[in-house]
């Protein structure tokens, strides 16, 4: 049996009717239609799913969306507006942090908590921050160069 | 049976739906990744108590830290008084899991999940915390040594819901520390662990408690090794002896993470660097938080 139940992602309050038992990254993904943030391993190990719950990171494959109910849910999309490109966006880029996109989503919204946390860390943070969220391609180091650069355009 | 999912707004309907046969859901950590991990399927019935405030504060008195169930291991890892006065809970609370992991996963929810490899057992254990558990009936307090019962298993009746830990403060003058085996430094589980809270009085070590993870069907205290460390100085010699004697008492599997050959083989090593910390911090070292990964050994 579904419920009714609305989800405020990215400021905006989504009317939906959920299984009691899904997940926050199915909910948002099947129901809100947000599909940024994605399914990795859908058991907490790689991050890719990575959402802010009241701001902090959560492992979205691992959460009742239910329990989302009431709150503010942040996805990768609430990062800057459609078709463009936030300045920890564009670092990603500039630093080559992106080769198949798939833990970008991941990797942008732990950054994010990072920063928020931590506005100006070192290579050693932003290694620790960042090491809940697997990457298979870049090597991650395009990533950690990235987020530094960020932190410090931002006056960090 | 239909599936459900009650948000308790308050501790009287969470106990009662407990009591109507639901289990609880708080930080999801645990239980849901469980569930596809093929380890449990999700309970058809789950009440969330994620909104339950009165469960999510730490209050001190009577010298004594109550810990709601839902305080989280990223806010106990940051709390001065555990850091200082409680640092081995400090230092396992600070490598649960990722960021994510720790600002959501609770302290209740990793006691009541009781894994023999649960990386805050083991300072509790050594602190002589008690726990409440509360049901539809009333209220009953355990200490933790007697919760554990078994992997995966609890002396708490399925109606009862864990409501807050209490912690005795240590005598000042104490040291403690809690040092993982890990593979990886976050997402890791303890493949082996040892907690040790020790005081000196004088040159001597007046107290010593002790614990094991992920060595036996769940933590536990081993008073073999405390023998060795009471009345000791505390130095390399007595170290040495009581991590032979916690090695010595390990009853390890084998399973994906190490054999158990390894792990008895490695309880001796990490045994001894958790009760070295201990006594550093004991003498007055300042070793970071968390003590894994951090120490130079």
């Amino acid at each position: 049996m579904r419920v009714a139940a609305t989800l405020r992602v990215n400021g905006t309050d989504y009317p939906v009717e959920l299984d009691p038992h899904i997940s926050l990254l199915r909910a948002v993904r099947e129901h809100v239609g947000l599909i940024g943030a994605k399914e990795g391993c859908d058991d907490s190990e790689c991050g890719a799913c990575m959402m802010l719950l009241d701001g902090q990171p959560v492992n979205s494959c691992s959460y009742l969306a239910l329990q989302a109910e009431g709150r503010e849910i942040m996805t990768v999309e609430g990062l800057a507006p459609p078709g463009e490109l936030g300045p920890l966006q564009q670092a990603f880029l500039e630093h080559g942090g992106v080769q198949c996109g798939f833990c970008t989503p991941g990797m942008l919204i732990s950054a994010i908590a990072l920063l928020a946390r931590n506005p100006s860390p070192s290579d050693d943070e932003v290694r620790l921050a960042l090491s809940g969220n697997l990457c298979r391609c870049t090597g991650y180091e395009g990533i950690v160069q990235a987020v530094l650069a960020a932190a410090a355009a931002d006056g960090g | 049976m239909t599936r459900s999912l009650t948000v308790a707004s308050t501790l009287e309907e969470a106990v009662s739906a407990l009591s109507g046969g639901a289990r609880v859901v708080a930080g999801g950590t645990d239980l849901v990744v469980g569930q596809r991990q093929g380890k449990a399927p999700l309970p058809e019935r789950l009440v969330a108590i994620h909104r339950l405030e009165q469960l999510a504060r730490m209050s001190k008195d009577a010298g004594c830290l109550r810990i709601g169930a839902l305080v989280t291991h990223a806010t106990l890892a940051a709390d001065p008084v555990v850091r200082s006065r409680l640092t081995a809970l400090a230092d396992a609370c600070a490598i649960v899991g990722s960021h994510a992991t720790r600002a959501f996963g609770t302290i209740g929810g990793n006691l009541m999940n009781a894994s023999p490899a649960m990386e805050t057992g083991g300072p509790l254990l050594c602190f002589d915390a008690t726990v409440t558990l509360r049901s539809a009936g009333g209220a009953r307090s355990l200490p933790v040594a007697e919760l554990l019962v078994g992997p995966g298993r609890t002396a708490a009746s399925p109606d009862e819901l864990l409501e807050e830990v209490c912690l005795p403060l240590p005598q000042e003058g104490g040291g403690s520390a809690y040092v993982r085996l890990e593979y990886r430094r976050q997402m890791e589980i303890a493949v082996v662990g040892a907690s040790a809270v020790l005081r000196f009085d004088g040159d001597a070590l007046a107290d010593a408690r002790v614990a094991i993870t992920a060595l036996a069907p769940t933590i536990r205290r081993v008073p073999e090794a405390e023998a060795e460390l009471a009345g000791s100085d505390g130095g390399p010699d007595a170290i040495a002896a009581g991590a032979r004697a916690i090695a010595a008492a390990a009853a390890p599997i084998s399973d994906v993470r190490g054999s158990a050959d390894y792990r008895r083989a490695m309880a001796e090593v990490i045994s001894r660097r958790a009760i070295e910390t201990a006594a550093a911090r004991a003498r007055g070292a300042d070793v970071p938080v968390p003590a894994s990964g951090s120490a130079a050994w």
